[in-house]
């Protein structure tokens, strides 16, 4: 952080401030401590993208954005920072510009890479605040062992579906006491599987919004000092019910990184810590017989005698299909008497990983051996052979 | 009767139930009435000693409770047991 003697303000800057300014708690020494500050914001998904653009808008001076992923269709119902003609883009590309035409007195630097064990501590020390809008475990654990170990604040929001938690962690109050980080609530991952993903369970696309501005709010009121930050205390949100409340963290005697025996001294896998297994043992995983849509095609225009199977629920259905019979993954084996067995069957999904699933279970418990899996599924039969099914 | 808040992650095992009614007068004996309701709640939720997942966190009120550290804790019919998964939104990727 610049030191706040340093800071001046443009005229326009102070145009584009004065709601602020006009707080009596806020003022000018507020609007100096946002422009010196320096966040990084991890992923620019629909956590992201409401939070990126109340910090801009705000004046936070130096945002970081780290996200490798481009925009798709299927993110626009949330991810309010893109529109449909940035489908296929770089996000953090995009997020640039659209920040930076909100407010061009700021400045953004994009890390256009995945967050790792290799590059986290590198690119997060460079920053006085971390707000973690990502999607999954791993990077979770990531960004709160490097906070730790690089003493940063951590602002934490995470979605399911209808539900919205939020946190502050690793945050030192004014005292220097410092507040429980992530492992202190959660010491492990669920299972893989048991938390499924936005792609398989949906999620109200306005919850993030809801939970990446309360996000920002409290990045704004770390860096400004205004306020009591959410540290030591879990805000629960369940936009079905409308329900809300705050429950306690402590700190765990047993905490790996902060407790009474620290056992993790540096970064470590978090694939492996998170029962992920990597992209060889999945490779081997998911060996199953393949068909490429290209040669799906062939074989039904050829009117070669392929029964299709489609392993999706019946919601999915509604959104896009191309065909088949549906039966969903887990009413697969208890149907296994629709599945022929004198003829090649092809089995698909979205993207074929639960029509590989499928085949691995028909095959262990009933002997299949003429299942093939759609490879790519729906999304690759889109993008290779019909673009009038919708990509979801 | 004493009310368990049921999390969207574990309502899969609830039959999509939001909530558990138990006449239960103790946390521990509500836990036991809730898994032998819903038994695939069970691995979810407790270890093989009984433990809760070191992923999920019980709450009455604001304060986190455990079976095996409260489990005598009493319940009374106004009492709101939560149990708090962690939740990510995404998918296995970094």
């Amino acid at each position: 952080m610049s030191s706040l003697e340093e800071i001046e303000f443009s005229s326009k800057e102070l145009g584009h401030y004065s709601r602020h300014l006009s707080i009596p708690e806020f003022g000018m020494e507020g609007q100096k401590k946002l422009k010196a500050a320096k966040v990084l914001a991890v992923g620019t998904g629909g956590l992201g993208a409401p939070m990126l653009q109340y910090l801009a808008a705000a004046g936070v001076g130096t945002i970081g954005i780290v996200d490798f992923d481009t925009v798709e269709a299927s993110n626009l119902h949330r991810q309010v920072l893109f529109g449909a003609s940035d489908v296929g883009r770089s996000k953090v590309e995009v997020a640039k510009e659209r920040l930076l035409a909100n407010n061009p007195y700021i400045d953004i630097e994009i890390h256009n890479v995945r967050l790792t064990s290799e590059n986290a501590l590198d690119i997060i020390k460079e920053y006085d605040v971390v707000a973690d809008g990502t999607d999954n475990f791993p990077t979770r654990y990531l960004i709160n062992d490097a906070c730790v170990m690089l003493n940063k604040p951590n602002v934490h929001g995470s979605i399911f579906q209808f539900e919205g938690q939020l946190s502050v962690f690793n945050y030192k109050d004014e005292e220097g006491v410092l507040g429980p980080n992530y492992r202190d609530l959660f010491p492990e991952p669920p299972p893989p599987g048991l938390v499924p993903s936005c792609a398989e369970a949906g999620v109200l696309g306005v919850l993030p919004g809801i939970i990446g501005s309360l996000q920002a709010s409290e990045v704004i009121k770390i860096i400004t000092g205004i306020g009591q930050p959410l540290a030591g205390e879990l805000f629960l949100f369940d936009a079905q019910d409308f329900s809300t409340r705050k429950v306690k963290v402590t700190k765990n005697t047993d905490n790996p990184l902060r407790g009474e025996n620290p056992e993790i001294t540096e970064l470590i896998d978090y694939q492996e810590f998170c029962g992920i297994p990597s992209a060889e043992e999945e490779k081997e995983e998911s060996e199953v017989p393949e068909v490429s849509v290209k040669e799906y095609k062939s074989w039904v225009e050829s009117d070669e005698d392929v029964q299709l199977i489609d392993v999706r629920e019946p919601h999915e259905v509604e959104i896009a299909e191309i065909g088949g019979t549906l039966i969903p993954l887990k009413e697969v084996t208890e149907n296994a008497e629709q599945i022929s067995r004198d003829k090649k069957v092809v089995v698909h999904c979205r993207s074929g990983q639960r029509s590989a699933d499928a085949i691995k279970k028909l095959q262990e418990e009933y002997g299949f051996d003429n299942l093939y899996n759609l490879k790519g599924g729906i999304l690759a039969w889109s993008e290779e052979i019909d673009d009038s099914i919708p990509q979801y | 009767m004493a009310t368990l808040v049921i999390p969207t992650p574990l309502r899969k095992y609830t039959n999509q139930n939001r909530t558990f009614e138990t006449s239960k007068s103790t946390l521990s004996d509500a836990i036991d009435d809730f898994v032998n309701e819903y038994p695939d709640v069970q691995e979810n939720l407790l270890d093989e000693d009984g433990n809760v997942r070191s992923y999920i966190k019980l709450y009455i009120g604001n304060d986190e409770v455990n079976p095996q550290n409260n489990g005598g804790i009493s319940l009374d019919e106004n009492t709101e047991v939560s149990i708090v998964p962690a939740i990510a939104g995404g998918t296995p990727k970094i």
